[in-house]
């Protein structure tokens, strides 16, 4: 049996959205600059794309700005507000366990002399309101916020941050970094008072190498890229039309179908944290006390549905992360230790370290994210398999 | 461009009687390197090899590829010249020395070779009229015949050739001339030299890998995959033995005293890779030991692993600091992939204080502690045995 449960690192593609992508590539694969007819049909995918993903955040097809995935993104807003705002402050504010897309920028703006300040998360994984109103500056220029911890799965009250932030002063520029939200919590930036929300396609089930960028009409930010001038001018560079018509049907069918994964990947989050009881020494993080006490099922089911639907981050106490990921691995069952984007660094998670998460399980947790083609039986099958490594895993040990 | 190359080779002009042997490997090495890059000619003649380019070829690929083969110990790129009609050769040389050299403020000589002794003009001849013509297209070279920076070869035979420059190819003897041995090939940066190292002395190299699945991940062994593609830029193919060693490991683990973990890992180590080198054909080991530099490595440790191996097993690092092979490491272009950081299955269970002055008999008892399993285990680990053709 083959369980891939790193659907937060990334997903299968959807056939339909490959099929589409298929079509751009082999029949209508023109350059939408040219003024002939290929260019125009070129075009027309990334206008439907365009109104696709619009509708499903209830925004102006205009305020979608097409780039090369979630990094670029994330690097766009943050850079792009930065230098476009810095005549009127120089401070920033953000988390203290942002993805390295958003952490990185932010270190090089630093180095540029603006001011940032990170917040520590809550013990339940996520920033108040409260705290970013008391971090804002009259010089803040930009608030910078993951909707989803990549990590854990805690959800940010982005929505009433928004609320704060625009209250303090509306000219501060609001970023959310939706790469783990999007497509699994309905989100709403003109409502949400979101000026930018990065998103990335192949997270749901669309293609690699392509995201975009929701830029509420209005915001001040400058372009990345400079050269042909296309997107009127906020990012130039040749569209990548297979990867952005792929997008936008995927995006569609996730939102078409939001409530219902939604649904189903809480009932397999349950579904998990049931056989889990059984797997002795796992500490679901968030849920269960960090000593291994588990947590009574009503009060269970309650912190599951404060997380994402999609991600669990789970604790084995007497194994290293790294060697339980090889093991599983033999038996066809994927994982992440830590989040994939930065398992190249020995690195002990920042996230764990900021909910207080035990001591001993630091380097000893592992990253079950699932998607909505996830079954119980592949989660049952988990269970099992870890129910027979570790006891296994447990006898050896660095002395 | 130019046209051909000269190969020399150092020490196989001293053999003997059975020089042509190495001068037969040698040609054949050049061919099959050059063979991937192009149909190049490569012919034997006169105590050097001769490297015919053909139509449109990579220069750049063609230097790399001659600097990789053992036994060449320098190389000259050449021009020749289709007739060997006086004027044509001035012509020529004058060329040569206007595109080889970019200042042209050296001392020289011209040395002539009159193979074709009907050729009508004598080599002191040619030497001076040819150092005239230079002089006088390019003013600011001098001559200086007892100890010129510079030294431009021109050969008459059917057809005439220049050269000068001479590039530096690795040296050593061409690989196939000295039998096959097994190397114990890890993640690190020592055993890919030490490869490197006794495969230029003309041994053909198999390899050894243990790895320890889960404790070392799938990418821990794709390094050592491309490790050994590296080497074998230089040493031609190799067959990799990747041997799964985690439960022998584990084995040592939990009936061992923890300190003598490793040193009684690697005479297990010593022993599979012998069983290997022998059904290979190969006449000795090879490792990356160097005295001192970890615990497994003191001289007390070097003595207990040697003691299980029957085969010589050659150590071509062990009086060479750490500096030193990394310098070669560099210079081979494994040292960046060594470095990538994947744990090995010698660090897994790495005890905080090995001991590093083992007593053979105190180990050979400990060993005793393993002999219920150990029998079974390394059958399995040899059965299991997973073999990869690793090739540049």
């Amino acid at each position: 049996m083959e369980a891939y449960l790193d659907n937060s690192a990334t997903t299968q593609i959807d056939v339909q959205v490959l099929e589409r992508m298929e079509r751009v590539y082999r029949e209508d694969f023109g350059n939408p600059s040219s003024r002939h007819k290929k260019g125009l049909e070129a075009e027309r995918y990334v206008k439907i794309a365009r109104e696709e993903i619009s509708a499903t955040l209830k925004c102006n097809p205009e305020e979608i700005l097409f780039t090369s995935g979630g990094t670029e993104s994330n690097n766009t807003a943050l850079l792009g507000v930065a230098y476009a705002n810095c005549r009127r402050g120089m401070h920033i504010v953000t988390t203290a366990f942002e993805h390295a897309s958003v952490y990185e920028p932010l270190c090089f703006l630093e180095q540029q002399g603006f001011r940032i300040t990170y917040l520590k998360p809550d013990l339940d994984g996520s920033v108040s309101a409260e705290a970013v109103k008391n971090a804002l500056c009259p010089d803040t220029i930009l608030v910078s916020v993951m909707a989803v911890n990549n990590e854990v799965g805690a959800v940010m009250d982005f929505e009433a941050i928004g609320r704060e932030v625009k209250a303090f002063n509306p000219e501060i520029v609001y970023h959310v970094d939706a790469i783990q939200a999007y497509g699994k919590l309905r989100i709403y930036p003109k409502r949400q008072n979101i000026d930018l929300l990065s998103v990335s396609a192949h997270k749901l089930h669309g293609p690699k190498g392509c995201g975009f960028l929701f830029i509420r009409e209005k915001t001040k930010i400058k372009p990345l890229l400079y050269g042909g001038g296309q997107q009127k001018g906020m990012r130039s560079g040749t569209e990548n039309v297979p990867g952005i018509a792929g997008m936008g049907l995927a995006a569609k069918l996730a939102s078409e179908q939001l409530l219902l994964n939604a649904e189903w990947l809480y009932e397999l989050k349950e579904h998990f944290a049931n056989e889990l009881e059984t797997v002795e020494g796992s500490v679901i993080h968030l849920v269960d006390e960090e000593d291994g006490t588990k947590c009574p099922q009503k009060l269970r089911t309650e912190r599951l549905r404060r997380l994402a639907p999609h991600i669990m981050s789970v604790g084995f106490f007497g194994v290293r992360a790294e060697v339980l990921l090889h093991a599983l691995e033999e038996k066809g069952i994927y994982v992440s230790s830590g989040s994939a984007c930065s398992s190249n660094h020995p690195a002990i998670s920042g996230t764990l370290k900021a909910i207080d998460a035990n001591q001993d399980l630091l380097d000893a947790t592992v990253r079950f994210s699932f998607c909505k083609d996830t079954t119980k039986e592949e989660l049952s099958y988990t269970a099992e398999v870890l129910r027979q490594l570790l006891p296994l895993l447990r006898r050896f040990r660095r002395k | 461009m130019y046209k051909a190359f000269l190969v020399k080779y150092g020490e196989i002009g001293l053999k003997g009687s059975n020089r042509h042997i190495f001068e037969n490997a040698l040609r054949d090495r050049v061919q099959e390197k050059l063979a991937p890059l192009g149909s190049y000619k490569v012919v034997r003649e006169q105590g050097r090899i001769f490297v015919e380019c053909p139509e449109g070829y990579d220069y750049e690929d063609t230097v790399e590829a001659l600097g990789q083969v053992f036994g060449v110990s320098g190389f000259c790129p050449v021009e020749v010249i289709e007739t060997t009609e006086w004027d044509t050769v001035v012509q020529a040389v004058c060329e040569f020395v206007e595109k080889t050299y970019e200042k042209k403020n050296f001392t020289f000589k011209v040395a002539a070779k009159r193979a074709d002794k009907h050729y009508p003009i004598e080599s002191p001849v040619i030497c001076a009229k040819l150092g005239e013509a230079l002089l006088e297209r390019f003013p600011e070279l001098s001559v200086d015949v007892h100890s010129p920076q510079e030294v431009i070869t021109v050969e008459i035979r059917n057809r005439a050739y220049v050269y000068s420059v001479a590039l530096l190819g690795p040296g050593g003897m061409p690989v196939g001339t000295a039998g096959k041995a097994m190397l114990l090939l890890s993640g690190g940066i020592d055993s890919p030299v030490a490869g490197y190292m006794i495969s230029k002395r003309g041994v053909q190299i198999d390899a050894t890998y243990f790895h320890a699945p889960p404790y070392t991940s799938e990418r821990a062994k794709e390094k050592v995959v491309d490790l050994a593609r590296i080497i074998s830029r230089y040493t031609g193919p190799i067959r990799l033995h990747v041997v799964n060693f985690t439960d022998i490991q584990l084995a040592i683990y939990e009936k061992c005293p923890h300190e003598e973990l490793t040193i009684i890992m690697r005479r297990y180590m010593m022993r599979i890779a012998e069983h290997f080198a022998k059904e290979n054909d190969c006449l000795g080991l090879i490792t990356g030991e160097s005295i001192g530099q970890v615990a497994s490595q003191t001289m007390q440790s070097l003595l207990t692993t040697n003691a299980v191996c029957e085969l010589p097993v050659f150590r071509p690092l062990i009086g060479m600091d750490k500096v030193e092979i990394v310098e070669i490491a560099k210079k081979i272009g494994s040292f960046e992939t060594s470095i990538l950081p994947f744990e090995d299955c010698c660090t897994i269970f790495v005890a905080k204080h090995p001991v590093t002055k083992p007593i053979l008999s105190a180990i050979e008892k400990s060993e005793t502690l393993l002999s219920e399993v150990i029998e079974e285990l390394v059958k399995q680990a040899i059965e299991t045995t997973e073999t990869i053709e690793v090739r540049a």
